[in-house]
């Protein structure tokens, strides 16, 4: 399998805080993939640094089959070059309507002025209700999304990251705050991106890691401790000392 | 299928209505063009408060829409105003020195014209040098274009600098104020070329026109509810598509649009020189009207007072910031024009004259606190004063939840 991101020998420091050290990571075309670890191994830093929000210290990312180095880009760049980014809190744009979001984040040009002449053509619309159908937020589009209930609200954010159609999506807990009904239409959604695309799952819950059901990183003080199925990562012993024995 | 802009937009077509509605009535009740009711100097007012309402909606599609609270946009107004001022008063006083110079037995040479001209124009400020800003100043043309090419520029030049080092919310906010500040300090001094403190004055007479001040008025009333229609329509027009989708984004959380893959800098740039340009129109037309620019109308409070009438209007919304303007700056002309009675309470009078910002300061803070949506908020009320049409569906997100027909029963 081709690799479609890097990370080699990576580390940030934070005022002196070592968030990140010498850390080393690689996905395929078209993979799943759970990342866990406790509060302050460095989850988060490792999105920020893959999405250009934070610039590391030292090490390479390098993205894609032309191998581009990702070091330099700007965060719309690297959005735009195909790595979409789902944070931890629901965060769509509740003053506007589900469909102006779907239709912000659908792939298409991205300068001011090309957008300000924008007007959304029928396969752009047909495609956001595709996209809406898939979500399960069909009957939501001309709604506000700030009146949406959570559960709505991350299902919406995921399906624009599926607008953005990216090569890579990063997902930060995506089951936090769901009911169990909620989490399998989730994971349904991830198993089914992850079909076409690499996709990246930070997550907390043992539960729903083992209903993705796909190879785990476990991260620890800003490195990878283990890699492998949930059950090969499980029974090593240094994973339960740090994290599953606590 | 894609409405039309208008179906879209009904406030807008509203909004022309009345702006029309109010032109044609102040020139029918005019001395100029009508049965006199209004006076010239009173349809100056007017006038003026259109072009405040203009730069009212520049600024509501820089901070109302995108978020940035610009504490600049007055200067911009202003230099507008000084640009359109070289012409008028470079070429109304050629015309005067001309025709003087004509009355002398042994025709002038050009250069003896200039002479006169700077000596009459640079007199005040001990100099009758052209100092390099007045090099265009005997071309209406140029001078029309430099309006918006000069505000435009030094809009482009900070914003780059400002938004390209990720400088946001109260910081950018003071570093547009200290631009503002720079400004009119430069301006203020003799050798700026633009007379100190004394500004450019009697922009009131139009070169080369004869028609008496009762007419002119009018014709600035027109020019000015012209481009208020227009510059309306346009900021209508971008916050309606999905650039608006992307710059309400920016204001509500410009982290998340970064990642979605838009350059947030490249649309507040486009933003902040676009109002900037509109600034300066407004600017450009409202001096004429008042006659006089001095560098301190850009002081900040100029600025500050703009954002004041876009909160107390309503953010967000075009006609909250229209009605803001001139709500308040009608109000402000009529409390310190000492037409407002005064009160008095025995021991004090309170004179509005000395109270009047006092009163303006504390309703802004109440509009804060309480009514954060401002007057525009008032439409809200008398829209959604119908119940809300559910068609029967569930109230709440669960299977559980009553239905509207349970729930009314």
């Amino acid at each position: 399998m081709s690799t479609l991101l890097e990370v080699s020998g990576v580390s940030v420091t934070f005022d002196g805080f070592r968030a990140i050290n010498n850390l080393s990571f690689q996905i395929g075309n078209a993979e799943l993939r759970a990342v866990i670890g406790p509060n302050g191994a460095g989850k988060t830093t490792f999105m920020d640094i893959v999405t250009g929000k934070t610039r590391p210290n030292e090490g390479r990312v390098i993205w894609g089959e032309k191998s581009v180095s990702l070091l330099r880009k700007s965060e719309a760049k690297i959005a735009q070059m195909g790595i979409g980014r789902k944070f931890q809190k629901p965060t769509v744009f509740e003053d506007q309507t589900v469909q102006e979001n779907l239709l912000m984040a659908l792939k298409n040009k991205r300068g001011w002025f090309g957008v300000l002449f924008y007007r959304p053509s029928p396969t752009d619309l047909d495609g956001v209700e595709q996209l809406a159908f898939e979500i399960g937020l069909k009957d939501e589009l001309p709604r506000k999304s700030g009146e949406l209930s959570h559960g709505q609200k991350q299902w919406l954010e995921i399906g624009m990251l599926l607008a953005q159609e990216p090569r890579l999506l990063l997902v930060d807990e995506p089951a936090a705050g769901m009911t169990p009904h909620e989490r399998e239409h989730t994971t349904e959604l991830l198993v089914q991106a992850a079909k076409t695309r690499a996709v990246v799952v930070v997550e907390h819950d043992m539960e729903f890691v083992r209903r993705l059901n796909c190879k785990v990183t476990v991260l620890h003080e800003g490195s990878v401790l283990a890699e492998g199925s949930l059950d090969h990562v499980t029974s090593n012993q240094d994973v339960i000392d740090v994290y599953l024995g606590r | 299928m894609e409405r039309s802009f208008v179906a879209k937009n009904p406030s807008v077509l509203v909004f022309l209505a009345i702006l029309s509605l109010f032109t044609l009535s102040v020139t029918v009740l005019s001395e100029g063009f009508g049965i006199g009711v209004i006076s010239t100097s009173f349809v100056k007012t007017l006038g003026k408060t259109l072009c405040l309402c203009l730069i009212a909606v520049a600024m509501d599609l820089v901070w109302g829409f995108t978020g940035i609270l610009s504490l600049g946009h007055f200067a911009f107004f202003g230099l507008g105003g000084y640009m359109i001022g070289l012409w008028l008063m470079y070429e109304r006083t050629r015309l005067i020195v001309v025709e003087s110079l004509s009355q002398t037995e042994i025709p002038p040479t050009p250069s003896e014209i200039a002479d006169a001209i700077g000596n009459q124009i640079f007199g005040v400020v001990g100099s009758s040098e052209f100092p390099l800003i007045w090099a265009f100043s005997d071309s209406l043309f140029l001078q029309l274009a430099l309006v918006v090419l000069i505000p435009g520029l030094l809009a482009l030049v900070f914003g780059w600098l400002a938004f390209r080092s990720r400088v946001t919310g109260v910081y950018l906010s003071i570093l547009t104020q200290a631009m503002t500040l720079a400004l009119a300090l430069y301006l203020f001094q003799n050798d700026s070329g633009l007379r100190g403190n004394n500004g450019l004055s009697g922009l009131q007479n139009l070169p080369g026109v004869t028609a008496s001040q009762d007419v002119v008025s009018i014709w600035f009333l027109w020019a000015s509810a012209l481009a208020l229609g227009l510059g309306y329509m346009l900021a209508a027009w971008v916050v309606s598509g999905k650039f608006g989708s992307v710059i309400r984004g920016i204001r509500d959380n410009e982290a998340r649009v970064r990642f979605l893959g838009y350059s947030v800098e490249a649309y507040k740039l486009a933003v902040f020189a676009l109002t900037a340009c509109i600034a300066a129109i407004a600017g450009a037309l409202y001096y004429p009207q008042a006659g006089i620019i001095n560098p301190e109308e850009m002081a900040p409070i100029a600025s500050i007072y703009l954002a004041v009438w876009v909160a107390i209007g309503g953010r967000g919304r075009l006609y909250g910031a229209v009605i803001g303007a001139a709500f308040v700056s009608l109000l402000s002309t009529w409390f310190t024009g000492g037409q407002a009675p005064d009160i008095p309470l025995g021991v004090y009078t309170i004179k509005w004259v000395d109270w009047w910002q006092v009163l303006l300061g504390v309703s802004f803070v109440l509009v804060t606190l309480f009514a954060p949506q401002g007057i525009g908020g008032l439409f809200d009320l008398l829209a959604n004063r119908r119940p809300l049409d559910r068609h029967g569906a569930n109230l709440g997100p669960d299977d559980g939840a009553l239905r509207e027909k349970e729930a009314t029963e």
